[in-house]
């Protein structure tokens, strides 16, 4: 499936595009009246992003320190270079522990590796205990944004889905309600698991600890609660020293929802007495994107969601029509950098305007990447209707005269063209946009007249 | 069970791709403190209201605990002492019926009402997060600007916990309406000594 005609099945729902569309968009304006409050934002992005190249051009040194630091802490390091060896890892820990049911709170990188699906196979129950993941669990579906898993829902549908699940009243979509009812549900999960898994925010090598973030507290509930805490996280997750925290939990949650700290932010340094911590380090394909100069920074992200919130296209077309683990335009660089092939419609959902790049707090160039992923993907795929048409209009721009004749032809036409010739399955580009009005004479036309 | 020596060629995978990048090692920037050390008082009261927490007296702590209201309270207070309490259980699982806990913070951040906690706070690590209702006691002296200020005070002091607690347990994941108790404690009161 293409990024387009997922993009076209999320806009038949021409109400609640609208509502998903206005509602990112609050989001991106708490994000702005949050950084706006900080005189230093600017600056703190500025050390972010030299934090995160610095922790890119010795990553090997970090995850030593890392891995020596833990250990000496009585951290177990794993180490897995794919989504597979990940799970297995994840797998052989719980079967040493004869578990059968584990809670687990966000974390992308499981997603990324599959691991729900992988565990139920082999007979785990896996609960997911953020809320908008266990909403999203409930519908068999992953989440279709990083922060906010279940924002593409609307609270009827979460009823109905409680209702049916959770036996809460019919009918009644009141979120507080619906989130108490969540409450004591998961309680009872929490009581009873013996593993929880996390996700990791940073790692920090000077200390040998790792830090958790969330605002329902969920992380913890789950893993004081159990007996073993297995926190998984990609290589790229290294920040070098503890004061290093301090800038980056400034930036995350205003970036993602305009607080000014996400509500619990937990630091695990060793586990308490008689309970085991288990930390997996992740390759997956970061390596690979690692070594690709024009792309490497895409690992910078902290996954706050920020590029997502602001951008025109994710939010007219939802997380789903990415087809990937990380939507929006993260995940547009990202997710070539895994497939190539399956992923080549990405770095074209986009219309370069450069919003992402403007509210990243890690200073990635989100949209020159896309550019340069698109730069990539023609030259593998050689010859595409876009591909001609773009090639069409550099003939023209290249040519004043065919400028100007083809400017006076579309003047014409546009008012004449019948809606087909721009609603049709060859230029995706016209799906639900319409045709802007025509003036009626060109720019130059009118400057002669008016100006000269 | 995944055997040693597997393990060990991943890790050394990982590594030697890296290595062989041998990329330019690439400038590590100090971190700044960007003091803001004025009004901290007003802006750490004005931040936890922010959160949705609230800033009590110790006197109304005293009149909440023995307005009975809270059957079940622990507290491991030394900034409050004498407060109703109990031994703590050794799992944390046996305080799923506690509905107050009282425990002193180390220091608290203005800019955020983030409150920094250890180990040797919390007793055991369960208590601020299973507990229905929590209070934190916090000495008016350790209040600081913001993050950085806070993690210069903390330094690398060992703790095999520390946590950051901003406000009492919260979640917009439906339609984007904030709902306070979502998994943790439903409310957070900050007493200020």
């Amino acid at each position: 499936m293409s990024h387009p005609s997922q993009a076209a099945n999320f806009l038949k729902d021409e109400k609640r595009a609208h509502w998903h569309d206005e509602t990112l968009w609050f989001v991106r304006e708490k994000r702005d009246l949050a950084s706006k409050n900080i005189p230093e934002w600017e600056e703190l992005r500025n050390l972010a992003s030299g934090i995160k190249n610095h922790v890119l051009s010795k990553l090997d040194v970090y995850l030593e320190e890392l891995e020596e630091k833990a250990t000496a802490n009585g951290i177990k390091v794993h180490w897995a270079k794919d989504a597979k060896e990940h799970n297995e890892i994840v797998l052989s820990i719980l079967k040493e522990k004869k578990c059968k049911a584990i809670v687990k709170s966000k974390s992308i990188l499981t997603e990324e590796c599959h691991l729900n699906p992988f565990l139920e196979q082999h007979g785990v129950e896996v609960v997911d205990t953020d809320l908008g993941e266990r909403i999203v669990q409930f519908l068999n579906q992953p989440p279709s944004h990083i922060v906010l898993p279940a924002i593409h829902l609307k609270k009827g549908d979460i009823s109905e889905i409680f209702h049916e699940k959770l036996h809460t009243q019919k009918g009644n979509e009141d979120p507080v309600y619906l989130t108490h009812a969540a409450r004591q549900h998961l309680r009872d999960k929490f009581m009873a698991a013996k593993v929880a898994v996390t996700g990791v925010n940073f790692a920090i090598p000077e200390t040998g600890e790792f830090v958790v973030c969330t605002n329902e507290g969920n992380a913890d509930m789950g893993v004081h609660l159990a007996d073993v805490h297995i926190a998984c996280m990609g290589i790229e997750k290294i920040i070098p020293r503890r004061a290093d925290l301090g800038i980056f939990l400034r930036l995350l949650a205003r970036s993602a929802t305009g607080q000014s700290i996400t509500n619990y932010n937990s630091h695990f340094r060793s586990p308490a007495p008689g309970k085991e911590i288990h930390l997996i380090l992740v390759d997956n394909g970061r390596t690979n994107q690692l070594a690709r100069e024009k792309f490497k920074n895409s690992l910078k992200c902290i996954r706050c969601g920020a590029c997502m919130n602001t951008c025109p296209i994710y939010r007219r077309s939802g997380g789903y029509s990415y087809g990937s683990t990380v939507p929006g335009p993260i995940g547009s660089i990202l997710s070539p950098g895994i497939d190539v092939k399956k992923y080549s419609t990405l770095p074209f959902a986009s219309t370069l305007c450069g919003s992402c790049s403007d509210v990243c707090p890690v200073k990635i160039n989100i949209h020159e990447q896309l550019y340069e992923w698109r730069q990539e993907i023609t030259k593998a795929q050689g010859w595409t209707a876009k591909g001609m048409s773009m090639k069409m209009a550099n003939g023209i721009f290249k040519s004043p005269l065919a400028y100007k004749i083809s400017g006076k032809l579309l003047r014409s036409t546009l008012k004449t063209l019948p809606n087909s010739v721009i609603y049709n399955p060859l230029n995706t580009w016209g799906k639900n946009r319409d045709l802007p009005a025509v003036p009626k004479e060109s720019f130059k036309e009118w400057y002669q007249k008016n100006r000269s | 069970m995944v055997s040693k020596k597997q393990i060990m060629s991943s890790k050394e995978l990982i590594l030697s791709s890296i290595k062989k990048l041998s990329q330019e090692e690439q400038p590590l920037p100090a971190v700044p403190s960007f003091d803001e050390s004025e009004n901290t008082l007003e802006t750490f009261q004005q931040s936890v209201k922010n959160n949705k927490g609230t800033i009590i007296s110790e006197l109304e702590l005293v009149d909440l605990v023995n307005s009975g209201a809270y059957p079940k309270v622990y507290s491991g207070s030394r900034l409050i002492p004498d407060l109703k309490t109990f031994e703590l259980p050794e799992k944390g699982t046996d305080l799923n019926d506690l509905d107050l806990a009282i425990i002193d913070g180390q220091l608290g951040v203005a800019e955020n009402a983030a409150i920094w906690l250890e180990d040797e706070n919390l007793g055991l690590r369960a208590v601020p997060f299973i507990t229905q209702h929590l209070v934190i006691v916090l000495e008016k002296s350790k209040l600081v600007g913001n993050m950085h200020e806070a993690y210069s005070l903390i330094g690398s002091h060992y703790s095999g916990f520390g946590v950051f607690i901003a406000g009492p347990s919260k979640t917009a994941d439906i339609e984007q309406s904030l709902v306070i108790g979502a998994h943790g404690a439903k409310s957070l009161r900050v007493v200020l000594v």
